[in-house]
């Protein structure tokens, strides 16, 4: 069996893994780089990214005033060190993004616009128009076009990390087209395959992002880190979960009950709509025990309000916004308000990595929200991901490819046997039985439990009660039943395997929040309501085992700025 | 139950594995008014028929996975609404001009490679480093190309061409589009490079300007307008290289 082998190995084509794939070619040259993704690359859900990317760009603005914003938005759980080096970082890689061409919104001098965003003192969010993300992806795919040495795998369906050794030495993964499972060798193996959004009922995220990466990590023994923090981005569309990006309160818009108030006042004072999204996130939730909210047959909603802005504006600069709610809701957002209820936006927690992308595992990587490089720490201020994705997609790719420059291949007979023994187990799993349960079922259990228990608000019955539905859906899905038994594209047998990944992430993550007894950042514990820095200024490190997952605990880098109280 | 509203989904069906040529099948779900086509085909494969495959991701027009012919016409199905069409049935094919991987699953790998051919990238003669900062680019010069960089590759104008349905090797809206967003790009200094591909016969000259590309679009990316302004251009240009054999780009 031929196997096709790469220095580098890209496990997802999002924002992170193709700025990781161009760094190293670039670090290594004659480095040989696969991209492997599920989707066509351009299709990553990096493309929904809507407001911006944070850099420091402008004379009012510092780079420890950047790092001081993202230190206290994190409640003081992000790694210091790791965060004095992604300010610096930042700034370069925007500017290299403005060479390869992404389109950033300018100032009449010619110089990138920066515009405000939540929990930013200043600002310091460089965008094009309401699609960064969007514009960001297309030009690092369009960019990634002219390196020889990428390959790339389209539609290809990682199924499993190989590990010979100790360390990663490749994966195999599913050709959807074709139905076959095949080996791929990499010295190195970078995991960019986004969060895991859609183990919510109620999200942003787009349809492919399970956690695929995270479980991957997970079940070869790699630590998921801080996987409880998981952020609420306090206005999608009711329904739909449609983002509606936070660059419509950068802009000046206002949240507005319905008693006709801006709340925020009695929330967040001095930051109002540009508070961070935790804060504003649980401020609808008071609003709503208060019954100062409008009720609607996807459940309750305030007025995002962007009238005052005027045409000209939304049009120029928020002109997404306007296509979407026009499209989806029939509302222009020139003359009327825009529904809006917090939705499910973004995992802080993942993959553990050092500084770098290099998890404890030899030979793999991770960056992007796939990662927890502990930037984040407890909540994630808005525009930091872009960036994070270019900064650590960047260093992970470097280090990647200076790893596979001192090791050799693994063995491709024992590669080949590994990645036979997959189609079996692929095959007796889901071909091989009549089992009854169907992947949409067990999904939409899942989802409900998880809002249930680890929603906005948590406690510990409520989360011992999603832990124990975790198990007995891992049970069912034992016995999981597919439609369909034939091999070409067949999305059903993707779907089922994405179910495994997502199983495995929520019952992390719901482990994980159940024993961080404190209120930090995202996780609010209605049963703890304070910060305790003494036992829980520390990371969340969950280990799979035959059982419940194993939590152990990492201490936080500290550097020059002491926890103190987070008010704004 | 009796009283919910339904409607019929009529889907072509394509399995290479069992059938030598397409079918179809019809199913009856649900109507719900906020329900998007897409939506109901993702209905269809959670509960009645996983057999069914297609491709989709985002659900907000953006991603560019989910384009299908809906009735005849190419469309997002993320972006069609059921009750644009409700009560009458409606038909969902895979995107014309494309080969069937698989039910409502076109192959576009014809696209990728059209894609890579027009170097969609920032050529410059020389680089400038990064510590030198950014390029300056006024709002003029972003709003010269900033339409054409709003593709979001969806194919829905390839499968609206006449002139692709008939002839593969025309480069085709999308990518031409692409390629002339870089021309336009004050940054760039690639079109030279460019040229061969998009200002060739398989290229702007194919295109007989019947511009269902730019009516399909659903991001008004006006692929039509991207050819028009290069056959425009190119013509200038050819006259131009008479006068001035270094070329210029406009």
């Amino acid at each position: 069996m031929n196997i096709p082998m790469h220095d580098v190995l890209l496990v997802g084509g999002g924002g992170a893994g193709l700025r990781a794939a161009i760094a190293a070619s670039e670090t290594y040259r004659g480095a040989d780089i696969g991209v492997v993704s599920k989707v066509y690359p351009m299709r990553s859900h990096t493309v929904s990214a809507e407001g911006g990317t944070a850099a420091v760009m402008r004379e009012d603005d510092n780079l420890d005033l950047h790092a001081y914003d993202t230190i206290k938005g994190s409640d003081f759980l992000c790694d210091q060190d790791v965060v004095e080096a992604f300010v610096k970082e930042a700034v370069d890689e925007v500017i290299q993004l403005e060479h390869w061409g992404c389109p950033w919104s300018r100032d009449e001098d010619g110089r990138v616009s920066v515009r405000a965003f939540g929990g930013m003192s200043v600002k310091r969010t460089l965008y094009a128009a309401d699609k960064t993300g969007f514009h960001m992806l297309h030009a690092l795919f369009q960019t990634s076009l002219k390196y020889d040495a990428i390959t790339r795998y389209d539609e290809w369906f990682v199924t499993s990390l190989l590990v010979e050794d100790g360390r990663v030495c490749g994966v195999t993964a599913l050709n959807i087209r074709s139905g076959n499972i095949h080996a791929i060798g990499a010295k190195s193996v970078i995991i960019c395959t986004g969060g895991a959004g859609k183990i919510f009922p109620f999200t942003t995220n787009a349809a492919i992002k399970n956690g695929d990466g995270m479980a991957l990590a997970y079940r070869i023994g790699c630590p998921l880190k801080d996987l409880e923090f998981v952020q609420y981005h306090p206005t999608g569309l009711p329904g739909t979960g449609i983002l509606m990006t936070e660059a419509s309160r950068g802009e000046g818009g206002h949240l507005v009950n319905s008693q006709g108030e801006r709340y925020l006042s009695e929330y967040v004072p001095g930051k109002m709509e540009l508070g961070p999204r935790d804060i504003l996130s649980r401020s609808f939730i008071h609003e709503e025990r208060k019954d100062n909210v409008f009720k609607g047959p996807d459940g309750s909603y305030v007025h995002l309000d962007l009238r005052h802005l005027g045409e000209k504006i939304i049009d120029e600069r928020l002109p997404f916004v306007r296509e979407l709610t026009r499209n989806y809701v029939g509302i222009d957002p020139v003359y009327e308000p825009i529904p809006v209820r917090p939705v499910v936006h973004y995992c802080m927690g993942g993959v553990h990595t050092d500084i770098n992308g290099a998890t404890p595992i030899p030979g793999l990587y991770a960056a992007g929200e796939a990662a927890c490089v502990s930037l984040n720490g407890a909540n994630r201020l808005g525009s930091n991901s872009l960036t994070e994705c270019l900064v650590f997609g960047a260093r992970a790719g470097q280090v990647a490819a200076q790893h596979a420059a001192d090791t050799d291949f693994a063995d491709s007979a024992s590669m080949a046997r590994m990645a036979q023994d997959e189609q079996k187990r692929i095959e007796t799993q889901f071909f091989g039985t009549n089992g009854k349960e169907r992947v949409a079922n067990i999904r939409d259990d899942l989802r409900k439990t998880m809002e249930e228990g680890a929603g906005i608000f948590r406690t510990e019955d409520a989360l011992k009660t999603t832990c124990d539905t975790i198990r007995t859906l891992k049970e069912r899905y034992k016995n999981i039943g597919i439609d369909d038994h034939s091999r070409v594209f067949n999305t059903d047998l993707v779907n089922a395997l994405e179910l495994g990944y997502m199983l495995d992430v929520a019952e992390g993550l719901a482990h994980s929040a159940l024993l961080r007894r404190e209120s930090r950042g995202s996780h609010a514990r209605s049963d703890y309501e304070e910060r305790d820095d003494e036992n829980f200024l520390k990371h969340s490190l969950a280990y799979q085992t035959d059982g419940d997952p194993r939590i152990e605990y990492l201490p936080v880098t500290l550097t020059r700025w002491e926890p103190e109280e987070r008010t704004y | 139950m009796s009283d919910h509203k339904t409607i019929k989904i009529t889907v072509l069906r394509y399995r290479p594995e069992e059938e030598d040529a397409p079918t179809e099948q019809t199913y009856e779900v649900e109507f719900r008014d906020d329900w998007v086509v897409l939506d109901a085909l993702n209905h269809i494969k959670d509960h009645i028929d996983g057999t069914l495959s297609f491709r989709w991701s985002c659900r907000m027009g953006v991603c560019g996975s989910c384009g299908m012919m809906v009735n005849g016409e190419p469309k997002l199905t993320c972006a069609a609404m059921l009750r644009d069409y409700y009560p009458k049935e409606v038909r969902v094919e895979p995107l014309v001009n494309f080969p069937i991987v698989r039910d409502l699953v076109t192959d576009m790998t014809d696209f990728m490679d059209k894609l890579k051919a027009v170097k969609p990238w920032i050529i410059r003669e020389e680089e400038k480093p990064v510590s030198e900062g950014e390029y300056r680019q006024t709002p003029d010069q972003l709003k010269d190309y900033k339409q054409f960089s709003q593709c979001i590759n969806c194919m829905l104008c390839y499968a609206a061409c006449p002139v692709y349905g008939l002839e593969h090797d025309f480069v085709g809206p999308a990518a031409i589009a692409l390629g002339h967003r870089y021309n336009l790009d004050s940054r760039d200094e690639g079109i030279q490079q460019r040229q061969h591909v998009i200002a060739s016969k398989e290229g702007i000259w194919e295109c007989t300007y019947v511009g269902e590309c730019s009516v399909v679009c659903p991001k008004h990316v006006d692929p039509a307008e991207a050819i028009q302004q290069t056959k425009v251009a190119t013509t200038t240009n050819r006259f131009k290289s008479l006068v001035m054999p270094w070329g210029n780009k406009t």
